[in-house]
């Protein structure tokens, strides 16, 4: 990649250090993305992080692993009574009641995954007599490509949208509101925010006095975001610095935003290890509702509506989500649980912590 | 999933869909968000194109934070 190899340079990397080094800060920062956390864990940052003051915890930055049980028990359902069900990949293998989707599938089901919501409409035009369903999970980042099913004149009337998807800021302001964790500092999503830009995060600092950095995923993207918290807490600042503006714009991409506000609207929803979170979801827009599976199914799907369904035995996934614990603080984590065998989504994701940190182990590359 | 990764538009095809090329694989992109034009730089997730990135600030990035962080630590000591 063009800017790839630079922004390894250790020399660089070791200066960044340093510099955090000298100035003499504890701290505390969250970030909410895979991404984020594969490089962390990939380059070997984290220990180097952690010798110069800085702990780093990946919070409910997951969407496979903060989708709940219920609401994979719904796909479950429209999967198990003929219909074709279209999703990406992590999530099939995510349990709901006791059974995942790709259960279903080895029992005969039509559970396919794709790659791009593109993919499920192809299958919905190749298939007109059979309903399809499109299981929209993620966050800002994926949530305009599943508006594109819904706009113009596309949609193939045998094509319905089950939408998880969910927002950040909304869950970052319930984090500090609940003050469960020492937040002081966060380091948002890089690609979430080439969606939303900056504007949706300011809150953060203005009322939470939380300093935030925008950061891209190379290894001196995440040390320079970590420098910038600590001198922003050794001055006493809190602000918003975007340091990923070679991709993310103030205003973020304002077509996709606006794809986003046409056929969504904000709902209050679960995630996993956390309560209701308000403002949180995006649901299937009233006026595209013949196109969205809740609506369209609801028959079907009633009956297994608010349905609580325990997390696996001894998981701490949801402590993990909401950056309580490190996965390594799990008694399962390692032999008992691991990407072959997993307990939990957080192990089963390949964004989820225990996944990451199980695959990369703990040593620098 | 939510990863998103950079590639350039090697041709531009029909219907908002371009051929991408990640370092020597090729794969086809909706670009209905950004419009890309020959030769950009774009960053694609779950198959559509959600920005374009801006190459003249990458190819800057690393050298103003080197200066940058020259000029603190300067300001630390002194
Ligand atoms: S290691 Fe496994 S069991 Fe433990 S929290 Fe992670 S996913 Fe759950």
């Amino acid at each position: 990649m063009m800017t790839g190899f630079k922004l390894r340079d250790p020399s660089v990397a070791r200066k960044v250090l340093d510099t955090i080094r000298d100035l003499g800060q504890e701290i505390m920062v969250m970030h909410v993305c895979g991404t984020h956390q594969d490089t962390l864990v990939r380059y070997g940052l984290e220990p180097l992080l952690n010798e110069v003051g800085v702990r780093i915890r990946q919070g409910p930055g997951c969407p496979v692993c903060v989708t709940t049980g219920e609401e994979i028990e719904l796909a479950i359902q429209l999967a198990s009574s003929g219909k074709i069900v279209t999703s990406f990949g992590d999530i099939v293998k995510v349990p709901g009641k006791d059974r995942t989707l790709a259960d279903i599938r080895s029992n005969g089901g039509d559970v396919r995954v794709v790659y791009s919501p593109d993919d499920a409409l192809r299958i919905a035009r190749e298939n007109p007599d059979r309903e399809v369903v499109f299981l929209g999970i993620g966050f800002e980042t994926t949530a305009p490509t599943t508006s594109s099913l819904l706009l113009g004149d596309r949609t193939p009337h045998n094509l319905s949208i089950l939408s998880y998807h969910r927002v950040v800021p909304p869950a970052l302001k319930f984090i500090a509101q609940a003050g469960e964790v020492r937040l002081d500092g966060l380091i948002e999503p890089g690609h979430v925010s080439m969606v939303i830009g900056e504007e949706p995060y300011r809150f953060l600092s203005a009322d939470h006095r939380i300093p935030q950095v925008i950061a891209g995923f190379e290894p001196l993207d995440l040390l320079m975001a970590c420098l910038e918290i600590a001198r922003q807490k050794a001055e006493g600042r809190a602000e918003l610095r975007n340091m990923y503006g070679r991709v993310v714009k103030p205003e973020g991409n304002l077509a996709a935003r606006k794809a986003m506000e046409e056929t969504f609207e904000p709902c209050d929803v679960k995630w996993r290890g956390f309560p209701v979170i308000p403002g949180s979801g995006l649901a299937i827009s009233e006026r595209y509702d013949d196109h969205d599976a809740r609506s369209r199914f609801q028959d079907e799907l009633d009956e297994f509506l608010g349905l609580e369904i325990p997390e696996p035995e001894g998981c701490r996934c949801g402590d993990v989500l909401r950056g309580l614990i490190e996965p390594t603080d799990c008694p399962l984590f390692g032999d008992v649980c691991g990407p072959n065998h997993p307990i939990g989504p957080c192990m089963v994701s390949r964004e989820g912590s225990c996944n990451i940190l199980h695959r990369w182990g703990r040593n620098p590359v | 999933m939510c990863l998103a990764i950079p590639g350039q538009v090697v041709k531009l095809m029909e219907d908002q869909i371009a051929l991408i090329d990640y370092g020597g694989t090729r794969r086809e992109a909706n670009v209905m968000y950004v419009r890309p034009k020959l030769g950009d730089w774009v960053i694609v997730h779950a198959g559509f194109a959600l920005q374009i990135l801006d190459e003249e600030e990458a190819r800057e990035t690393l050298a103003l934070w080197d200066e940058a962080l020259d000029a603190f630590r300067q300001e630390m000591a002194g």
